[in-house]
């Protein structure tokens, strides 16, 4: 025990010595956290359309005017043929076309049915399929309205009518930043943990202290030791640095308790801080702990369902994701500053991280190797 | 007499090259053990086999009564070792060092503060002590460095190569802390290139291409080689290496 | 000539000794492209719903069948109240829930009304409006089916054409962005940390004190990160036309003449933040924070540029790789020629010139 505190007062004077990576720990997560859900803004709205009119109809202007009048999208091109509408998606000028072909009106009258043409740069997935769902909801209220006007009132009356309400629970103004905030501040935390626990014991053995630690009586697990609570410290700092910005600056306050919050955040800092140290006792340059932590550090974030959800991966994907510890933090943490998800919610999550941290910090321990 | 090292037939292969071979040797308490050999002749990893650091191929070894397989954490807590490199913290102060060190290898806070206070005024460094080790110079860092690693008062002391790159006046300095240590009872054991030092030395081995080719006294090396000096002893000795790095 | 060979031989021998490096430099645009290919889908499929059925007659047995048989949907169970419905939300095991009250059928069948609630979790705004959407339209669907008359009156049918990718996968997008983002990561931080390694450890002053230009010298170091990184753009255009099935519809030569030219652009930036740094650990923080967080960032190929606010929209535009990840999805994607891209082709080499210049004076006057 006595040799852990000497080891912690060593760790903490050499972190506290070097002001300028301090300053960089503290001040990076807090600036990233403010510039980030600014710019990851998936929130779909002004999707820019272009119409090709070839009716020229009263129920072709119609059309046109409920689908700008939705709000969600915005007018950018009207095109007298669908080539040269083309030409605006190609520059990148339009996302959608919407082609109304010639006798739009009169076939729909005569003929009771009558097609649309939609085309949508599908480029960006998530904009093409809300983009075409929009549209196609309002072509469907644009369709009763017809509907409401030409059928004889008794007939109109005798169909039976589904009301559907929707309700948007935990997000109620659809607000994009809240579902990113949370999920941001978890690939911070995991950043900063993550590298600065790979880089550490490399950085003894660039320097060549570690030959001195070696021949020193001192347990390995007790090293180990040394090393993460001073970052498990750190870690929890930034943490609650970055719930401060999300509750200053995007008036996000966890709905759930925040004892639970940082249980979880403490055993998952404990989880990420083990596989740092792991790649640290594994590489011999501080470059190449970067490059091997910088690669995980890309499949973790990508994998962790930060901006693709993790159902609508296939299964091997999933099973992947099963390992991958942030896909956890980002789902807890969204469920209980979102959701205000109790303790007995997260209780598989809290349970799959704890066996990582175990096994994680088990491995670094049994990895790093006092003699050789 | 009381051996504090006893090795026989120590080996360390690595792979086809054999680093260290067949080497037999004894190491009396408090004797000033000097071992010699060309760059690559294995003196360092013999040196790292005795304090633990490498396990060893075959043969064996005690070192101050313990098992260089089984018992390397038990070696630990009895010697002290000085690294080729400088291997102090660069970004700890000169104090905030010896504090660390003397608190792993189990000194009282009180043994700390009085053995430090000691160490501080046998160097002189008493202005220095709240200094980054960083920017002291190096002879300074070097006697900084054998201090604390005899801080704890450890049977025996491993010192690789601790004299590189320092000037003369310093090494002699840093010899005088060797008799020093060597007078309170720790026994050291320390490779060299420099010949002038091999003549400070108790007894010497010399080691060329992984096998010892000689162990006496400096006296009876020179006159066993009919040599006035340690230099033309070592000469004839490493001229037929084939090995250097 | 000769010596200059001889010069690059000797770097090219530098980036082979470190294998662990080399494995990632050349793994990570392939594991980048499997994941983007395989795992990661903009599309919204097999999403957990709950039904509370508090009918439990034909009208909302049938709704639930179809919903049960979308591919958007997998049914996890069903509940009968509120709490059940909530627990199930906050564990986070349903994303949405569809409430039929009781006596639905009834009232459809007798008071030609009825209503169906839909709650969905909002802690995801898109995907939540997504199913709401899907959701409402199987309702519609089963309403028109009930009803054929009104669903035959004057019906309009939208047909819509998903232009450049059918199947809404990711690759289209990512697969441009995935290129920018290695070849940044190759040339800028690995140019940037093996120039300055040198300087550390005080073998560039040998080098420099050389009968060779040190601008050859620099050059040389520039080299092995150049054909590394054209090796990794072939890997990256034949695991997605080979694995992804996603193929290159322009010209091939005009892409890789564009990449060339972007890799340029990385070079003089890695060259440029190796002159004013000493020391790795501040080579590697910068091109980390400095180059590869505004790439990923503002390239576009992540983050919808238009949705940003002003100021960043502006910022974007001295990102380099947004300029190359235009490039590239028009050529490959797209299928445009030259003159769709002559623009973007401008701006870039504007960008590398000026990075060269200022990069190369640096260099001179550390020199002098």
């Amino acid at each position: 025990m006595r040799t852990i505190r000497f080891l912690l007062e060593k760790e903490f004077r050499q972190i506290f010595r070097n002001k300028a990576i301090l300053l960089l720990i503290i001040v990076m997560p807090v600036m990233q956290l403010i510039i980030l859900p600014l710019a990851a803004n998936y929130e779909v709205k002004n999707i820019n359309l272009s119409v090709v009119d070839h009716d020229h109809s009263s129920y072709s202007q119609k059309l046109i005017s409920k689908v700008t009048a939705s709000g969600y999208f915005k007018l950018t091109g009207y095109n007298a043929s669908f080539k040269e509408a083309m030409k605006l998606i190609e520059g990148d000028r339009a996302d959608l076309i919407l082609e109304i072909p010639h006798g739009f009106e009169r076939n729909l009258v005569r003929e009771n049915h009558q097609q649309l043409f939609i085309a949508v740069n599908a480029i960006n997935g998530v904009k093409a399929n809300l983009g075409g769902a929009y549209l196609g909801s309002i072509i469907r209220g644009f369709n009763n309205d017809i509907r409401l006007q030409l059928l004889p009132v008794s007939k109109f009356n005798g169909a039976a009518v589904i009301e559907i309400s929707s309700s948007n629970l935990f997000n109620p103004l659809m607000k994009y930043k809240f579902f990113m905030v949370p999920g941001i501040l978890a690939i911070l935390v995991t950043m900063i943990g993550g590298f600065l626990s790979a880089l550490n014991i490399v950085k003894e053995k660039e320097f060549g202290t570690i030959e001195q630690i070696n021949v020193s009586p001192i347990r390995k697990h007790h090293f180990i030791l040394g090393k993460l609570i001073p970052f498990w410290v750190l870690g929890n700092v930034v943490f609650t640095l970055g719930l401060l910005v999300s509750w200053l600056i995007y008036g996000i306050v966890p709905l759930g308790n925040l004892l639970v919050l940082y249980l979880f955040a403490s055993v998952f800092l404990l989880a990420i801080l083990g596989f740092g140290l792991l790649i640290s006792t594994f590489c011999d340059t501080q470059q190449q702990a970067m490059f091997v932590m910088f690669f995980f550090m890309m499949i973790f974030i990508l994998m962790g369902g930060l901006f693709t959800s993790i159902d609508s991966m296939p299964d091997w994907a999933k099973t992947v994701s099963r390992f991958n510890p942030v896909s956890y933090l980002i789902e807890v943490m969204r469920m209980v500053i979102l959701k205000g998800s109790g303790l007995r919610d997260i209780l598989p999550q809290l349970g799959a991280v704890g066996v990582f941290a175990i096994v994680l910090n088990a491995w670094a321990v049994w990895n790093y190797k006092k003699s050789n | 007499m009381e051996y504090v090292i006893k090795t026989d037939r120590l080996t360390k292969r690595f792979g086809d090259f054999t680093a260290t071979n067949e080497i037999t040797f004894e190491v009396e308490k408090a004797e000033i053990f000097g071992f010699l050999g060309a760059n690559g002749a294995g003196k360092t990893t013999a040196m790292r086999m005795l304090c633990g650091l490498s396990i060893p191929s075959s043969g064996t070894a005690t070192v101050a009564g313990f098992d260089v397989y089984k018992q390397t954490e038990e070696i630990k807590r009895n010697i002290g070792y000085m690294s080729q490199r400088f291997s102090l913290y660069e970004d700890l102060t000169v104090q905030e060092n010896i504090r660390f060190f003397g608190g792993i290898y189990g000194l009282s806070n009180r043994e700390i503060k009085t053995k430090g206070e000691d160490l501080l005024e046998q160097l002189g460094l008493k202005n220095e002590a709240k200094k980054l080790v960083a920017s002291l110079p190096l002879g300074w860092k070097q006697k900084l460095s054998f201090s604390v690693a005899v801080l704890h008062q450890p049977k025996i002391v491993f010192l690789d190569e601790p004299t590189g790159g320092v000037d003369p006046v310093t090494r002699r300095q840093f010899w005088d802390l060797i008799y020093e240590a060597s007078a309170k009872g720790i026994t050291v054991f320390v490779t060299t290139h420099y010949m002038d030092e091999a003549e400070y030395c108790n007894r010497i081995s010399i080691m060329v291409d992984g096998k010892i080719e000689a162990l006496d006294t400096p006296a009876n090396l020179k006159s066993q080689f009919k040599a006035s000096s340690m230099d033309q002893v070592f000469y004839q000795l490493a001229r037929g290496a084939k090995r250097s790095d | 000539m000769e010596q200059f060979i001889n010069f690059v031989k000797k770097e090219f021998a530098h980036v082979w000794r470190d294998k662990k490096t080399l494995l990632i430099l050349f793994g990570m645009p392939v594991i980048q492209i499997l994941i983007f290919g395989f795992a990661l889908t903009n599309e919204v499929k097999n999403s957990e719903i709950i039904v509370m059925d508090q009918a439990k007659d034909q009208a909302s047995q049938q709704i639930i069948h179809r919903i049960a048989a979308s591919r958007y949907f997998d049914i996890q169970r069903s509940v009968m109240n509120n709490e059940q419905m909530e627990a199930a939300f906050k564990k986070g095991e349903i994303k949405v829930a569809v409430v039929f009250p009781a006596g639905f059928n009834e009232s459809l069948l007798h008071q030609r009304k009825a209503q169906i609630q839909i709650l969905a979790d909002a802690s995801d705004p898109n995907t939540a409006s997504m199913l709401t959407n899907y959701v409402s339209s199987i309702i519609q669907d089963y309403q028109n089916s009930i009803d054929k008359t009104a669903a035959i009156s004057y019906s309009i049918v939208p047909e819509i054409r998903m232009l450049y990718n059918p199947q809404l996968k990711g690759a289209p997008n990512f697969v441009p962005g995935v290129m920018a983002l290695v070849l940044m990561l190759v040339c800028v931080m690995m140019t940037a940390i093996s120039i300055v390694k040198e300087k550390e450890t005080g073998t560039m002053e040998v080098l420099l004190v050389s009968p060779f230009s040190p601008l050859l010298v620099i050059l040389s170091k520039a080299i092995p990160y150049l054909i590394l990184s054209l090796i990794n753009v072939a890997s990256i255009l034949l695991l997605s036309v080979y694995v992804l099935d996603l193929p290159v519809n322009g010209s091939v030569i005009l892409l890789f003449a564009e990449s060339t030219l972007f890799i340029i652009t990385c070079l003089s930036l890695g060259i440029f933040i190796s002159v004013k740094t000493n020391s790795q650990q501040m080579a590697m923080l910068i091109s980390l924070m400095g180059m590869f967080l505004p790439t990923v960032l503002f390239s576009g190929f992540m983050f919808p540029i238009e949705n940003m606010p002003y100021a960043l929209q502006i910022i974007s535009n001295l990102v380099p790789a947004k300029w190359f990840y235009l490039i590239v999805k028009s050529i490959m994607i797209k299928g445009l020629g030259f003159s769709a891209i002559w623009k973007e082709t401008l701006i870039l080499g504007g960008i590398t010139l000026v990075l060269l210049v200022v990069s190369l004076k640096s260099f001179k006057i550390r020199l002098a």
